[in-house]
């Protein structure tokens, strides 16, 4: 019997998933844990894998080898358990078009075998901003709001663990602030979150601690300060017209005119300097300031590509 | 169990709130079955000594609108919610393969009764067939509602696309219901005719429903019952069995 007590939120343990026979490796050993009341952040490039996790973890896709647990049940041998423990907010914007706001908030409770939670429900539309469409039906909401609605949905039966698959793709600022305001506060309250986004930024604000996927590997994982103190932690920000030094441009982010370049100490500022005078490359604009997640991330993934 | 029944009751006020397509259009259909076939063949069949020949088509078309409606359910349901990609919703549930197919199965039976409720109420009144064994009625509709609904919850799960679950509806279902003895005797047929027609099913289920108006039919109703059920439980294995194992929904 598991103890879910005492087990992690989540457990990922050895999680290999294949197709083709074992040509593709969407999962290559994944191991990892969760512990209950962590804002946790899984990030990766397009392909590494995050979403294949997520869903082994729900119960969309079966592992090929390996075991996941939430709140210590297997998602395979104890799967009811495991999937009332979770909420999971879908990336694809879905919807029933049959059914209003409150209709879809009441069946998807009542799959979990959750009746009578209006006063719940009532909370969730207030904070997530959709008290005014509680009897539209989903065809007449935007795309923000229906990506609300999947965001209640995966909370209505007040799960211990949310899992957010890229919940702010595409939709706006006012959004963003809102649903990160809720799901702060019920991290707040002992609830552990799973967070995938391609917003680096948001990452860094909320998760206490990040993992970042590569090709179906976890290549880093470590407290988000931890993850920004020991890899670069400078960045020279200028903009210039000439070409960078081979050695500069190896480590430099271009953006048009503007370059971004990563440097450990303040001695790597001084030589960096240094080299681009001696090279006579005109600097405009110079900032000196820390290192974002974002620099990291891509020190991190530019690292395992060599 | 609860969330078998809010599937369940989800399913029924799926089609529920499309009712005028989902229970008023097949209404519809049959009695126009039954005005055109009806008219022309009343003073030309006769089936047996007792019964007029739209006598004889009413309970045929009932039932041929219950089957129908109960396979259209299952699978139109299945088949929109695999496309449009909201079945993750369920996915995500705790729900067993058990309470999967008892709320898919049993809403098709709901909408089968209520179209084949509707068929019989409006072409009641064209040529009463009396009522000989209303037990064998009930349980040939329910049976048979349950087996089209599990044949539309197996197709659903099946097809990837709605051209494939057409194709799965007008050329299996579709000729089996109509060559079943809808609007004619089986033996009124040829030899040959005669004996494929006893390896359909839904030849079964019509004689046995009719049985339950007439207290005559083709074979015995038991012969009848035993048929529909070995059906329903062979093909309840198979939608369990794919649930279980999460076929073409879970990768």
């Amino acid at each position: 019997m598991p103890n879910s007590a005492a087990s992690p939120a989540i457990s990922f343990e050895n999680v290999k998933k294949t197709y083709r026979g074992g040509q593709l490796k969407a999962l290559d050993g994944v191991s990892f844990d969760i512990q209950p009341g962590e804002f946790f952040g899984l990030l990766g490039p397009n392909g590494a894998g995050k979403t294949t996790l997520i869903s082994v973890l729900a119960g969309l896709t079966k592992a090929t080898e390996g075991r996941v647990r939430v709140m210590g049940h297997d998602v395979v041998d104890d799967y009811a358990a495991a999937r009332k423990a979770l909420g999971v907010v879908p990336q694809e914007l879905v919807f029933d078009p049959f059914f209003s706001v409150r209709e879809s908030l009441r069946i998807q409770s009542g799959y979990f075998g959750v009746h009578g939670n209006d006063d719940w429900i009532d909370e969730l539309l207030h904070n997530l901003g959709l008290t005014d469409k509680a009897n539209a039906n989903m065809r007449q909401l935007s795309g923000g709001m229906k990506r609300r609605v999947l965001v209640a949905q995966a909370l209505v039966h007040r799960p211990p663990v949310i899992v957010l698959d890229e919940p702010t793709a595409g939709v706006d600022v006012e959004l963003r602030q809102t649903l990160w305001q809720f799901i702060a506060r019920l991290n707040k309250e002992g609830h552990t979150v799973l967070l995938t986004t391609h917003y680096l930024e948001e990452a860094e604000a909320l998760c206490q601690r990040i993992g970042m996927l590569k090709a179906g590997r976890i290549v880093a994982l470590d407290r988000t300060s931890q993850l920004l103190a020991g890899t670069a932690s400078t960045m020279l920000r200028f903009k210039t017209d000439a070409a960078l030094p081979p050695e500069i441009a190896a480590r430099a982010r271009v953006t048009g005119r503007i370059v971004q370049v990563t440097a450990h100490d303040a001695h790597e500022v001084e030589t960096t300097l240094a080299e681009l005078r001696a090279k006579g490359v005109p600097v405009e604009d110079l900032e000196i300031g820390r290192a974002d997640l974002e620099d990291v991330f891509l020190e991190i993934m530019q690292g395992e590509a060599a | 169990m609860k969330g078998a029944f809010t599937l369940f009751k989800k399913e029924v006020l799926r089609f529920w709130k499309v009712a005028f397509q989902t229970v008023c259009a097949p209404v519809l259909t049959a009695v126009m079955y039954l005005l055109v076939f009806g008219h022309t063949l009343e003073d030309h069949v006769k089936v047996y000594e007792t019964v007029g020949y739209t006598q004889f088509l009413i309970p045929g078309l009932v039932m041929m609108s219950v089957l129908q409606n109960a396979f259209a359910n299952s699978s139109s349901s299945l088949i929109q919610s695999k496309i449009t990609g909201n079945l993750v919703f369920l996915l995500l549930t705790p729900l067993s393969p058990a309470a999967w197919f008892v709320a898919y199965v049993g809403a098709a039976v709901v909408r089968g009764l209520a179209v084949g409720a509707g068929v019989l109420a409006v072409t009641v009144w064209f040529a009463p067939p009396g009522l000989d064994n209303l037990l064998w009625v009930l349980a040939f509709t329910v049976l048979g509602a349950g087996l089209m609904g599990t044949l539309g919850l197996i197709a659903g799960l099946w097809a990837e696309k709605f051209d494939q679950l057409a194709a799965f509806q007008n050329f299996i279902i579709m000729p089996m219901t109509f060559l079943s003895g809808v609007f004619y005797s089986v033996h009124s047929l040829p030899s040959f005719w005669l004996g494929v027609s006893h390896l359909n099913p839904f030849f079964y289920m019509i004689d046995g429903f009719r049985r339950g108006f007439f207290g005559v039919s083709d074979v015995s109703p038991w012969l009848s019952f035993a048929v529909v059920s070995v059906s329903f439980a062979v093909a309840a294995g198979l939608a369990l069995s794919l649930l279980k194992r999460g076929y073409k929904i879970r990768s």
